[in-house]
């Protein structure tokens, strides 16, 4: 029998336990299930490895950027400065955590069907690289609070976790996002849920008398933003040169131009911008990276979940909402920014000091792209002032939440990046906190966090989506008294003129 | 054939317009290659392609094309996509 274990080990230690071969593995076999030809079962296995070791390439370009960047802020300020990148993290971390996530990706995706299935959270997270993201980061965090040699558990808790997090945040953002989509065949899935709930909650109640964005005839100057790759390389040249003058005024000349090993203040100046481009290359390389390995892991996950779930709401990506708020993008992510400066601020001068969290900088993706969606969220309850404080609290959430996760993420937690969205940093240190205790303290604690979820979801869904509760209903009351004044007015305008016209004609009959 | 679906990042909305377009062609009968970009490589890769699929606010920013440039109003309406890919196709 020895023969056998020597090929179970092989298989193990040598397929199995290689994250790439295994998403590979993964996606062949949902692509089985949907009955795909064997031509596209390997073309799509292949490209779904290949996907991931292009992650990992990029990586490797990104480290390049970031640590002189984090030498620099840490001779500089003399704190930790971090910017909160998803990719750039989830790229991080596969080296160590990859085989176990891939695993609880996978279970963490059985438990979202069977609760689909069985409870009245018919959600269907097709988010793809959020799930990855989410998956990740539990099995950082598990890995972290329990610690060696129970990895089996981390994924078989990790899996709950992640199952139970894909169907509860759908269902709690559902009212808003149908007073945004005004029907019920679409729900969000996205992990800055909660700035987009705080968005909704808050524009709501500043907002009750005022307009929508939509009415704005707003400057399309800022769009550019849009391209992902202008827009990470832009606010990496940006905190680049901030950081790099800031040396070379406060550091002794030497110091500085040491950190990027250059001859002159001028040499100095160009390497940062140099390197602030590199970041955006290894962001180009990794999302491409994503985009193949999603390409042919989405839609084997679609196929699967339409035949146990049929008719599921699909729980979609964020710029699904754009379309209904353009204004409110670009005015969300604006303030969103402006709440992430201002929440640095208050990080440097107050709660690192007293305790030592990190500074966490403004990343241009996050707040693009959850600033916009809380602008929008904003938008639909509160109007314009919705939109802006709306997006400034999901900047402050962004800003303030990845500074504490970075606490339970270990060793993870020094690599200059981390996890940026709001649903990451309470749920992520919610878990790191519930691990404090023994191993059977800390399996229990989760559980009850994993039921206490579901119980407050399926409680929140009967209660308040299912029975059509419209948040700032008394707003679009108002909205549509204005609406039915203005057509009042526009009816009695053009009926007097009407009547002028009459008057007129018999007058001229008259003469 | 090739056909490019646009996004913001290329990895969210772009793949399961990618999906829902695939699923359209397939029903259609009709072999295509379908691929999910960003909006920054969109204008690169919709020189070589047929047709690129994107929503009303990004089809601004890719501007002038050799390919055909249909605006989804809705990427999970099979059928809004059916209508407009089919003339195209065909």
């Amino acid at each position: 029998m020895e023969w056998l274990v020597v090929v179970l080990n092989f298989i193990g230690q040598q397929i199995l336990n290689v994250p790439a071969y295994l998403i590979g593995i993964i996606t062949a076999i949902g692509l089985m299930a949907m009955r795909r030809n064997s031509g596209q079962v390997i073309g799509g296995a292949l490209k779904a490895a290949l996907g991931f070791l292009i992650l990992g390439a990029g990586a490797g370009v990104v480290v390049g950027s970031l640590d002189p960047l984090g030498v620099l802020i840490l001779a500089v300020t003399g704190a930790q400065g971090v910017i909160p990148t998803n990719e750039v993290i989830t790229a991080l971390a596969q080296e160590e955590f990859g085989a176990q996530s891939a695993y609880v990706l996978t279970l963490g995706f059985i438990v979202m069907l069977l609760l689909a299935r069985f409870t009245p959270l018919k959600y269907v997270f097709l988010t793809g690289h959020h799930m990855v993201f989410m998956a990740t980061m539990l099995t950082v965090v598990l890995s972290v609070g329990f610690g060696d040699g129970l990895s089996w558990l981390v994924v078989l808790i990790g899996a709950v976790l992640l199952g139970v997090i894909m169907v509860v945040m759908p269902a709690f953002a559902h009212p808003w996002t149908k007073k945004i989509t005004g029907n019920d065949t679409i729900a969000i899935g996205h992990f800055g849920t909660l700035g987009y709930i705080a968005a909704g909650a808050s524009g709501q109640v500043v907002g009750r008398r005022s307009k929508s964005t939509e009415d704005i005839q707003f400057p399309q100057g800022l769009k550019f933003l849009r391209d992902s790759m202008v827009a990470t390389s832009l606010s990496m040249v940006l905190i680049y040169l901030v950081f790099a003058i800031w040396g070379l005024i406060a550091l002794p000349l030497d110091e500085a131009l040491a950190i990027f090993g250059v001859a002159d203040a001028g040499a100095f100046i160009m390497e940062g911008f140099g390197l602030a481009l590199q970041f955006g290359v290894g962001v180009a390389v990794i999302l491409y990276g994503v985009r193949t390995v999603l390409g042919e892991l989405v839609p084997a996950f679609q196929g699967i979940a339409e035949k146990v779930v049929p008719g599921a709401k699909p729980a979609l990506d964020i710029p699904i909402v754009f379309p209904f708020g353009a204004n409110a993008v670009l005015i969300g992510f604006l303030s969103s920014f402006a709440g992430g400066l201002i929440s640095l601020g208050i990080l440097a001068l107050w709660l690192n000091p007293m305790f030592g969290l990190a500074l966490i900088l403004p990343g241009m993706v996050p707040h693009f792209f959850t600033g916009g969606g809380a602008g929008v969220y904003g938008n639909a309850t509160g109007g314009r002032k919705g939109a802006v404080i709306g997006g400034f609290v999901n900047g402050v959430i962004i800003t303030i939440l990845p500074a504490i996760l970075l606490l339970v993420l270990g060793e993870l937690g020094f690599s200059n990046s981390t996890f940026g969205d709001a649903d990451f940093g309470w749920f992520g240190t919610l878990i790191g906190v519930s691990l404090l205790g023994g191993t059977t303290l800390s399996v229990i604690m989760t559980i009850l966090i994993a039921v206490a979820l579901v119980t407050a979801a399926i409680f929140f869904q009967r209660k308040f989506v299912d029975t059509g509760w419209v948040p700032g209903s008394n707003r679009q009351d108002w909205l549509d008294g204005l609406k039915a004044e203005e057509k009042a007015r526009v009816d009695a305008e053009k009926a007097r003129k009407a009547g002028e016209r009459k008057s007129a004609s018999v007058a001229q009959k008259a003469e | 054939m090739k056909i490019v679906a646009v996004c913001g990042m290329g990895i969210g909305t772009s793949v399961l317009l990618k999906m829902n377009a695939e699923k359209v062609l397939a029903a259609l009968g009709i072999d295509a290659d379908v691929e999910a970009a960003d909006i920054g490589v969109a204008r690169g890769a919709a020189q070589t392609a047929d047709i690129v699929l994107t929503s009303d606010e990004l089809a601004p920013e890719i501007g002038d094309v050799p390919a055909e440039v249909i605006i989804i109003e809705n990427f999970f309406d099979l059928d809004e996509i059916t209508e407009k890919l089919t003339p195209a196709v065909q």
